[in-house]
C-alpha cells in the first residue's frame, strides 16, 4: 500500500536517454557516409581524414591551449590565494572580496564578454590572444577560489595549531600540511579553470582579434558555414578526450576524498 | 613589526591579488557599460569623443519590447519547466542505493563538461531537415515532409531545456540528499496521499536547493546568446542576440552597451528578489523540520 511511485525512476532514465541521444547520434553520424546524417549512407573514416588535414584546426586547437595554459596557471594561483583570504579572515575587506569573487558566477557570459570587449576598446587595447587570456583569467578566478574554498572549509584547521605548538614554523605548516591537506581543491580547481577556458565560446568571441581563433570560435563558424560531417568528427574526439579528463578526474577525487564513516 | 600589523599584511598579501584583479578586469567594465552608453558612436567600429543621449534614445526601437518580453518568456518557461523535470530527478537520485545514485550523478555531470556548442550543434544535426527526428516523424506520419523543426522558438526553448537541467538537478540534489525521507513516510502513515506527501513535505523540505536552482537556470537564460544563434530564426531572436548583432553586424558599440545596460537589469530584479528570500529562507528553520 505503501509502495513508491515508479514515476520519479522513469523520469530519471528517460532524461539521461534525453541527455545522451543527441550525442550518441553525433558521434554515429561522424562515421556516416551520409553528409546530413538523416540515413546510414555506409562506414567512412574520411571525415577524419579531411579534419586532418585542415591546416586552420591545428591553428585553432594551438591557440586554445596556449590560451588554456596560460589562464589555467594564473587563475590557480590568484584564485587559491582569494580562497584562503576568504577562508582565514573576517571583516568588511572580505565581504567585498566575497561578492568580487562570487558575482562573476551568476553574470551571464554575454554581459562579461561585451563589458571586456567595451574596457579594452576604450584603453585603445588590440584585441588578440592577449585580451582572450585576460578574460579567461577573469573568470577562471572566481572556479578556482570557489573549487579551493570548499575543501578549506572542510579542512579541520586545529591541525595546523597543533603543529605551532609542537614548534613547527609557519613555512612548514603551510608548506608541509595546509598546501598537502588542500592539494585536491586546488587540483580540482585547476582541472576546472582549464575545462571551461578551452571550451568557452561566448567571452572569447568578444575579445578575440584577428588571428586569434580558438577552437570553439573555429567550431561556431564551421557550425554557421554548416561543414556538418567534419563538426561531427571534430566533436567526437573532443568528447572523447573530455570523457578520459572526467574519468581521470573521477579517479583523483575518489582518491583523496576524506573516508566518511 | 606587532603581530597585529603583520597579520593585516598578510591579510593584505593574500587578498590583493584577486581583488585588484577583479575590480580592474570585472567590476570596472561592468561600469563602462554604463558610461559607454552615454557615448556616441565612431563610424568605424569605435567609440566616439564627446558625450550623447542618442543611444538612449535607440533604445526606442519598436523590435526591442517584443525581444525583452520574448527573452522573459522564454526564459521564464525554460526555468519552470527545468525545474518541474529536475525535482522528481533529485528525488529519485536521493532515494536510491548508493551505486546507483553514484552512476546518475556521474551521468549527469558529464554533460556539464562536455562543450557548450557541441551540445547545442548535436541539436541542430537532429532537428536538422534532413535529419533523424524529422525522418522518423514523417515516417510515422506526425509531420508532413515541410514541417521545419529548426528555426523557431520551441528550437530555441528545446535546446535550453537540455542544457540547464544538469544546472538544475545538482543544486535540488544537494538539497535532496540532507532531506530526511521519514518525514515523508511519517505523513502517509497520518493519512497523506503520495502526492500531497510529495508537494507539502518534500517540496518545502528542499526549499533553499529550489531557489539556488531557480536561480542557476534563469540567470543564463536571460543571457542566452549561442541557443538562438544556432537553432532559432528571426522571430526567435533574444536580447543577447541583438547585442552581439550590435556588437559584429552594426560595429555599434555603444548601442551595443545601451542593451547591455537593459539586459543587466531585465536580470538583477529576479536577483535581487531571489538573494532576499534565500537570505530568509536559509535563517528561518524549515518547515520540514519544525514538523519534528
Amino acid at each position: 500500500m505503501n509502495k513508491r511511485s515508479k514515476l520519479p525512476g522513469l523520469l530519471t532514465w528517460a532524461t539521461l536517454l534525453f541527455f545522451y541521444l543527441p550525442i550518441i547520434l553525433l558521434v554515429i553520424n561522424s562515421f556516416n557516409m551520409s553528409r546530413t546524417g538523416g540515413s546510414w549512407g555506409g562506414f567512412t573514416l574520411k571525415w577524419y581524414g579531411q579534419l586532418f588535414s585542415a591546416r586552420e584546426i591545428w591553428h585553432a586547437l594551438r591557440n586554445t591551449l596556449i590560451v588554456a595554459f596560460i589562464s589555467t596557471a594564473a587563475s590557480t594561483i590568484i584564485g587559491t590565494t582569494a580562497a584562503f583570504a576568504l577562508h582565514r579572515y573576517r571583516g568588511r575587506i572580505q565581504d567585498a572580496h566575497y561578492f568580487l569573487v562570487y558575482t562573476p558566477l551568476v553574470v551571464p557570459e554575454i554581459l562579461l564578454g561585451i563589458s571586456m570587449l567595451l574596457f579594452f576598446v576604450a584603453l585603445k587595447v588590440n584585441l588578440g590572444l592577449t585580451t582572450i587570456i585576460l578574460a579567461h583569467i577573469t573568470f577562471c578566478i572566481s572556479y578556482v577560489a570557489m573549487a579551493v574554498l570548499s575543501r578549506l572549509q572542510d579542512f579541520d584547521l586545529t591541525i595546523l595549531e597543533a603543529a605551532r605548538d609542537l614548534g613547527a614554523n609557519s613555512w612548514t605548516t603551510t608548506w608541509s600540511i595546509l598546501i598537502p591537506v588542500i592539494f585536491p581543491g586546488i587540483m580540482a580547481g585547476a582541472l576546472l579553470a582549464f575545462t571551461l577556458s578551452i571550451d568557452d565560446f561566448v567571452i572569447s568571441f568578444f575579445v578575440a582579434g584577428p588571428g586569434s581563433t580558438t577552437l570553439p570560435i573555429h567550431i561556431y563558424s564551421m557550425i554557421k558555414r554548416g561543414s556538418m560531417p567534419l563538426i561531427n568528427a571534430l566533436s567526437t574526439i573532443l568528447l572523447a578526450v573530455t570523457f578520459l579528463a572526467i574519468l581521470a578526474y573521477q579517479i583523483i577525487s575518489r582518491h583523496n576524498r576524506p573516508k566518511e564513516d | 613589526m606587532t603581530s597585529s600589523r603583520r597579520r593585516l599584511w598578510a591579510e593584505c598579501s593574500l587578498t590583493a591579488p584577486s581583488m585588484l584583479w577583479l575590480l580592474v578586469f570585472f567590476l570596472l567594465p561592468t561600469l563602462i557599460i554604463l558610461a559607454i552608453a552615454f557615448k556616441p558612436a565612431d563610424p568605424s567600429g569605435g567609440i566616439a569623443e564627446g558625450w550623447t543621449l542618442q543611444t538612449l534614445a535607440s533604445l526606442r526601437n519598436p523590435n526591442y519590447p517584443e525581444i525583452i518580453f520574448r527573452t522573459v518568456w522564454l526564459s521564464a518557461v525554460t526555468t519552470f519547466t527545468t525545474l518541474a523535470i529536475a525535482i522528481p530527478i533529485a528525488y529519485y537520485i536521493a532515494r536510491s542505493k548508493p551505486w546507483k545514485r553514484d552512476l546518475i550523478l556521474f551521468l549527469t555531470i558529464i554533460p556539464f563538461w562536455t562543450s557548450f556548442l557541441i551540445r547545442i550543434f548535436a541539436w541542430k544535426a537532429v532537428l536538422h531537415p534532413d535529419g533523424i527526428l524529422k525522418n522518423i516523424l514523417v515516417f510515422c506520419r506526425l509531420a508532413s515532409p515541410d514541417t521545419l523543426l529548426l528555426y523557431r522558438p520551441e528550437a530555441v526553448l528545446l535546446v535550453m531545456i537540455y542544457t540547464e537541467l544538469p544546472f538544475a538537478i545538482l543544486p535540488l540534489y544537494a538539497a535532496a540528499e540532507k532531506f530526511d525521507f521519514s518525514l515523508i513516510e511519517a505523513a502517509m502513515d497520518l493519512g497523506a496521499g503520495r502526492l500531497r506527501a510529495f508537494f507539502s513535505i518534500f517540496i518545502p523540505g528542499i526549499y533553499s536547493g529550489l531557489l539556488s536552482a531557480c536561480l542557476m537556470v534563469l540567470i543564463p537564460s536571460i543571457g542566452s546568446y549561442v541557443i538562438p544563434d544556432v537553432v532559432g530564426g528571426i522571430d526567435s531572436q533574444m536580447i543577447g542576440n541583438v547585442i552581439a548583432q550590435r556588437t559584429f553586424v552594426d560595429r555599434n558599440l555603444p548601442a551595443a552597451s545601451a542593451l547591455a545596460a537593459v539586459l543587466t537589469l531585465v536580470m538583477v530584479i529576479p536577483l535581487i528578489y531571489f538573494l532576499r528570500v534565500k537570505k530568509t529562507a536559509d535563517k528561518s528553520p524549515t518547515p520540514a523540520k519544525e514538523v519534528v
